[in-house]
């Protein structure tokens, strides 16, 4: 790993903090506070790829767990991992990585529509799939019951997968931090 | 710059090792999910509670450990009573609170600079692997360092695109934001290996 992946796993780790500084946004229907803070690991997968995207976000749940507020809301310390909803948490490292791992496969004809595509799988998917598995197991509820008391976060999360696509081609287009090299897809 | 949740103070808590403090917390945690009574629990709860005071934490600031996770637990007690009983109900939030404050305790009585100096340490062997315990010490920093910045350069791009009356779309604020700092990130790189990393 060279310093400059070094530095951009840093970046990103810095960006994801600072999405957290954005007051939330409520959506008025279900009341449902939003928080931009979660764009951080699709884009962090999205701009840099696999590796050094899992790795950023990796790096910055250290950084809330070792002490420093830096979740939305001034929260941090090792007891936001103690909570039920923790593997909301730790799921947006896989988030990182399958965002990053499909934008890097399709590289080469990434489009808005595949970019949504691949954000939507790893912020909703896979977190949600990690997440709501955490939370039936660690406090014995069914996985339906809890499916259903988090449901109403979808839409807000629908919204920032669009966000996150939009950025993540712009970014392709305006410089690209994927090697070409590095994309699996195409040689 | 950026606050951390530590709350400085000389109590024997305080004076732990960092990394005693971090690696006992997963024991505690495991046994308290094995326990299933409420007596013993209440009993952890007192025991957490009695080293909060160990640690001369404010009571208001224990409660404020407990805010963020307050709305989950209520929708969990309320399931769990629908689900099973009010002492199952009991059990499982109260198992919960014991957790988070012992989690907060933890990090309320260490420096984070303390943790991280504990975190390479339990890295170190990752070293015969190849990786380099000192890259990840640098990753922190540089990201430390990086958040204010960031703060500045999101404030200029805001300034510009205001210029432009698009100040409200999102994408005109991350956009530039990113490829921005991702410029200067090359620069740092560059800067930091100029100096021999």
């Amino acid at each position: 790993m060279t310093t400059r992946d070094i530095v951009h796993i840093a970046l990103f780790a810095a960006l994801t903090a600072m999405l957290g500084i954005f007051p939330p946004l409520t959506i008025p229907v279900l009341a449902v506070p939003i928080t931009a803070q979660s764009l951080g690991p699709m884009l962090a997968g999205g701009v840099l790829g696999a590796k050094r995207g899992t790795l950023s976000t990796l790096l910055f749940l250290v950084l809330v767990a070792v002490g420093l507020p830096l979740l939305s809301g001034g929260r941090g310390g090792i007891g936001v991992f103690a909570g039920p909803t923790a593997g909301f948490l730790v799921g947006w490292v896989f988030t990182a990585l399958t965002v990053g791992f499909l934008t890097e496969r399709f590289w080469s004809r990434l489009t808005f529509v595949l970019a949504f595509l691949f954000s939507v799988v790893g912020g909703i998917l896979v977190l949600y799939l990690i997440g709501l598995n955490w939370v039936a197991m660690v406090a014995g509820i069914p996985l339906g019951r809890a499916f259903l008391a988090s449901a109403a976060f979808i839409p807000g999360d629908v919204i920032k997968a669009g966000i996150a696509a939009a950025v993540i081609v712009t970014v392709r287009r305006a410089y690209p931090m994927i090697q070409p090299a590095a994309a699996l897809g195409r040689r | 710059m950026i606050g951390s949740l530590y709350l400085p103070g000389r109590s024997p808590l305080h004076r732990l090792p960092a990394g005693l403090k971090a690696a006992a917390l997963p024991v505690f945690g495991t046994v308290l999910f094995l326990v299933e009574r409420i007596v013993p629990l209440a009993a952890a709860l007192a025991l957490v509670i009695a080293l909060h005071a160990l640690a001369r934490v404010p009571p208001r600031l224990v409660l404020r450990q407990l805010r963020p996770a307050a709305g989950i637990l209520l929708v969990l007690f309320l399931s769990q009573l629908w689900l099973a009983d009010l002492s199952e109900a009991t059990v499982l939030v109260l198992r919960f609170v014991v957790l988070i404050l012992a989690a907060a305790l933890v990090t309320l009585t260490t420096r984070s600079a303390d943790l991280v100096a504990a975190l390479e340490r339990a890295l170190r062997p990752l070293g015969m692997l190849g990786a380099d315990p000192r890259k990840f010490g640098l990753a922190i920093a540089l990201t430390l360092r990086f958040i204010p910045v960031l703060a500045v350069v999101a404030e200029e791009v805001r300034e510009a695109q205001r210029a432009r009356g698009r100040d409200r779309s999102i994408l005109a604020l991350a956009v530039p934001l990113i490829v921005r700092t991702l410029k200067l990130a090359d620069e740092v790189a560059e800067a930091i290996d100029a100096r021999g990393g």
